[in-house]
């Protein structure tokens, strides 16, 4: 039994995310394999072979695979899986586009999304919007599996030393082109990886208003998210999203601040080690999940609080 | 160009769903159900092509029960031209519907197709991808931004932390993301007019696809729930707690 986990990795440098995808491989047990697929990449399939835990690093290195389009990047996996029990992948944005591509090539139901591992065939996984947990049994061949990063503690980035092979495959479907990519500059931790999230809402009222929880969060080390009610008021850029529809987070501490607390932004947050939230609508739902609440004036505690942190 | 919109029945977004008793799924008994919104969106985008006079002909498809005509009624009423339902009753996986649907395309051959980037009962997200690849298409995921021109589509893509913009050969997989539009109501004169459009039922058999699944629902269950905290006076008392109970900061 050996799992291929595909590296996510950008600008020479694999993702976190990765490292929980092989903390999920680890669990189902068996060898592990790790393949990076980009073009210029033999630093980061370097990087690849230091993670604790990978016996072998694939490095598929070739303009095709460039930016991960998945109509050259799926033929590459899929015709890799065959000697594999096991495909993983994070449920990033990259491979949700990818896996389903595979699997479907190789014929087989993809799992989505799994938080745990119950045994080698048997994972959980979250529906309805994290309202209900299906348990969902795997026959196939191969598996095909993406995983949610905050359900596995990542592995140590360091402390391995896996042989490293190149793979000289080249698929290019000739069918789709990069043109541009327009990333959001930010010197505050990605969302997703941050130890502490503070989150702003409708209650913000504008988006000069997010002042306040940038220079909060910059006291704490914190990334800053919102509300998808705020991304849709045009407070804030949609990347900040935190909830079904964007992004999953489970920091040490989320502050959700002027958030109400919609279904959709606690199946994003709910997860959190510890939830403070901070709003004057006493009734909001979002103290009904919140380890500690603060009813008052957003525009009054926040600086209190960056004044006290 | 034809273009084809793959809308799915799902609850009602609005409805807090409940496990079952038996842990056996969701009770959908007397559920409201409606069109998934990514499919709302698939569909908005697609009669807005139409209105700039790229598309000539919407064609819009669902997997699902007999009661899924209701959805392709609304996609009617918002500005398709006609509907093709692929009845069946059973709980069908992602990899089963785009198999269906790659027999509907083989069929229908459209230039575009547009499907929502995921259902929000089964939250896979996997059916377009799937599409793309049994078709041999390209696919623009999580779109924002479609932007059709000769024989191609330029699809912008949300993706971590920004946005991304591909090219891709026609024909083509699109998926929706939210903001690629504000999906409009159907006014009462068109539904009305949606009633008399042309709704074709086929099944899985007729289209010659076997919708067997190597995955397996074991149970359901209701998260573990997460209980209130206390509420504190001030953010003083907040600092403390955070530092000292919490100890996370």
């Amino acid at each position: 039994m050996t799992t291929l986990v595909i590296a996510e990795h950008e600008n020479g440098v694999i993702a976190p995310a990765t490292l929980n995808t092989v903390a999920a491989a680890a669990k189902i047990g068996g060898d592990i394999h790790v393949l990076v697929a980009g073009q210029n990449v033999g630093a980061v399939g370097e990087a690849a072979a230091k993670i604790a835990g990978v016996g072998k690093v694939l490095v598929a290195d070739n303009a095709a695979y460039a930016h991960q389009l998945p109509e050259n990047v799926a033929p590459l996996v899929a015709e890799l899986a065959s000697g594999y029990s096991h495909v993983l992948a994070a449920a990033t944005s990259n491979g949700k586009n990818i896996l389903p591509r595979v699997a479907a090539q190789l014929d087989v139901d993809q799992i989505s999304e799994i938080i745990s591992v119950e045994s080698a065939d048997t994972f959980k996984r979250p529906i309805y919007a994290g309202n209900a947990i299906a348990t969902v049994q795997s026959s196939a061949a191969v598996k095909v599996i993406t995983v949610r990063a905050t359900g596995f503690d990542a592995v140590a980035a360091e402390g391995g030393s896996a042989a490293v092979e190149a793979v000289s495959a080249a698929h290019d479907a000739g069918k789709s082109s990069f043109v541009s990519e327009e990333l959001a500059k930010s010197d505050r931790p990605e969302l997703t990886a941050a130890k502490i999230v503070v989150s702003g809402g409708r209650g913000m009222q504008n988006g000069d208003n997010f002042k306040h929880l940038y220079s909060l969060a910059d006291k704490l080390g914190a990334a800053v998210g919102a509300s998808r009610a705020a991304v849709d008021a045009g407070f804030v850029p949609n990347d900040m999203q935190v909830g079904q529809t964007g992004k999953i987070v489970a920091p040490q501490l989320y502050i959700a601040v002027g958030i109400s607390g919609a279904i959709q932004h606690l199946a994003g947050m709910k997860d959190s080690k510890v939830i403070v939230a901070i709003n004057k609508d006493e009734e909001a739902p979002i103290f009904q999940v919140a380890d500690y609440g603060l009813v008052a004036d957003l525009f009054e505690a926040v600086p209190e609080l960056e004044k006290l942190v | 160009m034809k273009v084809l919109v793959a809308v799915k029945r799902v609850v009602d977004y609005n409805v807090k769903v409940r496990v079952k008793a038996d842990n056996s799924g969701v009770d959908l008994a007397n559920v409201k159900m409606s069109m998934n919104p990514f499919c709302e969106i698939a569909v908005e985008e697609a009669v807005r092509l139409k209105e700039k006079g790229v598309a000539t002909e919407i064609v819009v498809v669902s997997i699902g029960p007999t009661t899924a005509q209701e959805q392709l009624r609304t996609a009617l009423a918002l500005g398709a031209d006609r509907a093709i339902l692929v009845e069946s009753a059973d709980e069908l996986t992602s990899l089963a519907v785009a198999k269906l649907l790659k027999a509907v395309v083989d069929k229908e051959q459209p230039q575009l197709v547009i499907l929502g980037k995921q259902a929000i009962d089964s939250d896979n997200n996997q059916t377009g991808q799937m599409l793309a690849a049994l078709s041999g298409y390209a696919q623009g995921t999580f779109a924002s931004k479609v932007d059709v021109s000769g024989d191609k589509v330029a699809v912008t893509r949300e993706i971590d932390g920004g946005l991304q913009t591909v090219s891709l050969n026609l024909p083509a997989i699109v998926t929706t993301d939210l903001r690629l539009n504000e999906p409009r109501y159907a006014s009462l004169p068109n539904i009305m007019k949606a009633k008399k459009k042309p709704l074709e039922v086929l099944t899985p058999d007729a289209l010659g696809v076997s919708t067997s699944s190597t995955n397996k629902t074991l149970k359901v269950e209701a998260p573990a729930a997460r209980s209130a905290g206390i509420k504190v006076k001030s953010v003083a008392e907040l600092v403390e707690k955070l530092k000292n109970e919490a100890k996370v900061i």
